[in-house]
């Protein structure tokens, strides 16, 4: 169309004739614009950051808990039980979706090295569990089947218990106590930092099943876990997985129908994803109530519109009578808000993303600056332009032209 | 034989006021035809405003029927009273009426921007006029550095831009001094000598006397209707 040209430069003209209107009725823009950003950065870096946590975890992971038992009215409380087995395990491992199935045992229990000692998490395990949790051995090696097999007093310990122990020493080598025990240290694992629960998961100690049970723990049934740690193959197969870990247990267990479960299950998940669901939903409000900010900035360009198109009736006038029909003169100041739209998205994009680079720079906030939140930015200027251009340009648009012109 | 350029049959137009109906215009028959060069003169209230919009296409009558250049005007929507105006009609007014943002050259361009003609077309046409009304080296000023005069000049040469068949002077030399006028009314004089249709509304006897033709409306309707009498 042959008119949008000159009506770019008219819009372009009207703006620079009254610059310091033009820059305040921007101003809203900018700061609409400019908070969408912000809160849109400060809200998806939160979410990262949450997700960043939940993949340290490891992914698509449940456990399965033994069951309770009572000895003399005591209840022993999930996992007290005697009724998972190594064997479930070994039996889980064969299901198809699983990828690994760990069987675990765990308690606290206080290490010694030298004049040094610490308390912390023992977890008695096979190779399985490293490989479910995605926990690498950065100093040393991990233990291997054969180990598990022949119960040998190795252990791998975790960042925290490392720098508490061993201090300055590199501590692969070096012989500790667990209980009364003796355990040489074969490796140190990568920093996997706190949970989502706040717990240090760095604080741990990992050895062999099998030297766990008869050397740390003790256990009245040689064989039983209190849990195992399973691993599915996908997001999506997991409740189908965790059914069919299910059922495979209560045959194993010889459970009748109509009987209650000797274990219990848990999906770990599923806790990380209500925690990232959460963040979400607080970086939609914090994007929502920045959009307020917009939407105030929307209704200073209609203000300032109808001035504009009140100051200009008798420009209206006479471009009507020199011919504009009334779509040309609702086009032209259609045009004029989109553009001071535009430009004050333009200002406010560029104001947001330094301010959160700027928190990101002082306050070590993780910040993330999208292309759709840039793009996002860009389609709710042309919409608040055109939303609140509207009315004043069509208002423009119906002038009587004989009032018009004769309007002083 | 030459097309008339205005035909007017039992042109009227009413208000309705609070008052009850008021009627600016009686039934008007009026004929002018292509070359001509009349003045609409008559008092404030006479219906010459009036008829002057019904002419410019800026209003509706209530009754009667006009023909502008063969086509039927009563009855067209606004987008083709605006095409109207833009292609048939060129305006002149009192009050000049340039826009003041824009530089000569694109006052006088602006109606082929709704014409829809493109920008070197638009430039040379420009151009061209402003040379024809003795602006030509203005071309790149904004209309306040120029005097009154000479907007109006400029005001002249956005009328003819789009060749129209009509030229409509609302009082086009009320705002200018005697000596101003007459150079105006000789710019008037050259174009219809080019054969321009012109159509003048003024209320000064002396003005009036620059037209061939000269048409007096009191109370709403034509009083009289006669030639100039060529006395020099």
């Amino acid at each position: 169309m042959t008119l949008i040209r000159p009506m770019f430069h008219e819009a372009w003209l009207a703006m620079g004739a009254n610059r310091l209107r033009s820059a305040l009725t921007m101003l809203g823009m900018v700061i609409g614009v400019g908070a969408v950003v912000i809160m849109l950065a400060i809200g998806q870096g939160a979410q990262y950051a949450v997700q960043q946590t939940i993949s340290t975890m490891g992914s698509n992971l449940f456990i399965v808990l033994a069951g309770s038992f009572t000895a003399s009215g005591v209840r022993s409380g999930s996992g007290g039980g005697p009724t998972l087995t190594v064997g479930d395990s070994d039996a889980i491992a064969e299901l198809d979706g699983v990828v690994a199935s760990a069987p675990t045992h765990m308690g606290s229990r206080q290490l010694v090295y030298g004049a040094q000692n610490w308390s912390t998490q023992v977890i008695g395990t096979t190779p399985d569990y490293l490989e479910a949790r995605a926990w690498n051995v950065v100093n040393g090696a991990g233990f291997g089947d054969s180990d598990v097999r022949s119960a040998t007093r190795v252990a791998v310990i975790g960042k925290t218990v490392a720098e508490n122990l061993f201090g300055d020493e590199d501590p692969v080598g070096k012989t500790m106590r667990i209980q009364q025990s003796p355990f040489i240290v074969i490796g140190v694992l990568g920093p996997k930092g706190q949970n989502l629960d706040g717990r240090d998961q760095d604080d741990t100690v990992i050895i062999p099943l099998s030297t766990a049970q008869r050397k740390v723990f003790g256990t009245p049934f040689l064989g039983s876990v209190r849990m195992i740690m399973v691993q599915a193959a996908s997001a999506d197969g997991m409740d189908r997985t965790m059914a069919s870990v299910s059922s495979l247990l209560r045959q194993r267990h010889r459970l009748r129908d109509g009987m209650p479960d000797d274990f219990f299950m848990r999906n770990l998940s599923a806790a990380a994803e209500s925690e990232a669901e959460t963040t979400r939903t607080m970086s939609i409000l914090l994007g929502a109530i920045a959009s307020i900010s917009l939407l105030v900035g929307g209704i200073g360009i209609m203000n300032i519109m109808l001035v504009s198109v009140t100051e200009r009736t008798r420009e209206i006038g006479i471009r009507m009578a020199i011919g504009a029909r009334q779509q040309d003169i609702l086009t032209q100041f259609l045009l004029e808000a989109v553009m001071i739209s535009f430009a004050g998205c333009l200002l406010g994009l560029i104001l947001g993303v330094g301010i959160a680079l700027a928190i990101n720079a002082f306050t070590g906030m993780v910040v993330v600056i999208s292309g759709s939140a840039a793009l996002l930015a860009f389609a709710v200027a042309a919409f608040v332009g055109i939303f609140f251009g509207w009315y004043p340009a069509r208002k423009a648009a119906r002038l009587d032209p004989i009032e018009a012109l004769r309007y002083q | 034989m030459t097309q008339a350029v205005i035909r007017v049959l039992g042109l009227g137009k009413s208000y309705v006021t609070a008052a009850g109906d008021f009627t600016a215009l009686h039934s008007v028959d009026l004929t002018v035809e292509s070359g001509e060069y009349i003045a609409i003169m008559g008092p404030s209230g006479s219906g010459k405003s009036t008829f002057m919009n019904l002419l410019g296409c800026l209003d509706t009558p209530t009754r009667g029927d006009y023909f502008l250049a063969g086509e039927r005007v009563a009855g067209l929507d606004g987008d083709a009273l605006a095409r109207l105006r833009n292609r048939t009609l060129g305006f002149v007014f009192q009050g000049f009426n340039l826009l003041p943002r824009m530089s000569l050259q694109d006052n006088v361009a602006l109606p082929l921007v709704y014409a829809g003609v493109d920008q070197p077309t638009r430039r040379a046409k420009a151009r061209v006029l402003l040379e024809r009304v003795g602006l030509g080296r203005y071309a790149e000023s904004l209309p306040n550095r120029i005097s009154g005069g000479q907007q109006q000049r400029v005001a002249i040469a956005r009328a003819l831009v789009n060749d129209p068949s009509l030229i409509l002077a609302d009082e086009p030399t009320g705002n200018l001094d005697s000596h101003t006028s007459e150079d105006i009314m000789a710019l008037f004089g050259e174009l219809n000598a080019a054969g321009i249709t012109i159509v003048l509304v003024t209320h000064e006897p002396d003005i009036a006397e620059h037209a061939k033709r000269q048409v007096r409306f009191l109370d709403g309707r034509i009083v009289d209707d006669r030639l100039t009498e060529v006395v020099r």
